[in-house]
């Protein structure tokens, strides 16, 4: 199992295991809008401190959860940006639209129920 | 005088593959010295580069090695594919370009995270992509104290 997404109250916390391909991004996105969609939950934290990289693809795929959820009144948060991939994201310009960022799963759910 | 070593070659026909070749230009990187943030940059670009090839072309092949040209250190990637080629390189690496799926957007972000980049591209031939990274001061790896 590469992502786990666990129910905690009215929050859902999705913790990446290792490198994604796109497919398991695709996965990753569309069981996430789906879970947030039945358990009509608040927030969504996706801890994203396991992934090599953070591409335009795998940023359009978070944008796109972020966005869906924010339209639904949830709120998304995506926590452990490494160091390095913040700078090369950075570099790119690629930008996590509609989502919240914190650096850690703790500060995440301070984020969310603070 | 130019002179390329050590080269790593992996087939790309599938998202899988992908991972693998940007885990290899990552190592690569490393192995030649470049700091963590750079050798994230490599395997970014190469990442996009990679996708490209599985969605237009099918399969293609990345190549990664080390690169000394003129006293310069460094890398060269390199990206082939027989797929149905570009029509307009310029456009594609032009700031504003996005194909429908935003796919685009790929080949201009590696020309953000690597120096120098080449794309020869002949439609129904398919396309190569030649990109180089130098080693130097890295100074935002420096700021964040992971040289």
């Amino acid at each position: 199992m590469t992502v786990s997404i666990l129910k905690q109250g009215a929050y859902l916390i999705a913790s990446i295991q290792s490198a994604l391909t796109d497919t398991e991004v695709i996965e990753l996105r569309d069981s996430l809008l789906e879970k947030v969609a039945k358990h009509r939950s608040h927030g969504v934290i996706v801890d994203v401190a396991a992934l090599d990289i953070i591409d335009s693809f795998v940023a359009r795929s978070l944008t796109t959860v972020a966005r869906t959820n924010r339209l639904r009144g949830a709120k998304t948060v995506v926590v452990g940006i490494q160091p390095e991939v913040a700078v090369a994201m950075s570099q790119f310009g690629l930008r996590l639209d509609d989502a919240y960022t914190a650096l850690d799963l703790e500060a995440g759910i301070q984020l969310l129920t603070g | 005088m130019t002179e390329v070593r050590d080269e790593v070659r992996v087939r790309v026909a599938s998202d899988a593959d992908t991972v693998l070749a940007r885990q290899a230009g990552r190592d690569a990187a490393l192995r030649l010295g470049f700091s963590r943030t750079d050798a994230t940059f490599v395997a970014t670009a190469i990442s996009e580069i990679a996708r490209n090839i599985t969605v237009h072309a099918g399969e293609g092949e990345i190549t990664v090695a080390g690169l000394s040209e003129d006293g310069r250190h460094g890398l060269i990637v390199t990206a082939r594919d027989e797929g149905p080629g570009i029509a307009d390189v310029p456009a594609v690496l032009r700031d504003d370009y996005s194909s429908e799926l935003g796919l685009g957007m790929g080949l201009w972000g590696a020309t953000r995270l690597m120096d120098e980049i080449d794309v020869s591209s002949e439609p129904g031939k398919g396309t190569t992509v030649t990109m180089k990274k130098w080693r130097g001061f890295d100074e935002v790896g420096s700021l964040l104290g992971t040289e």
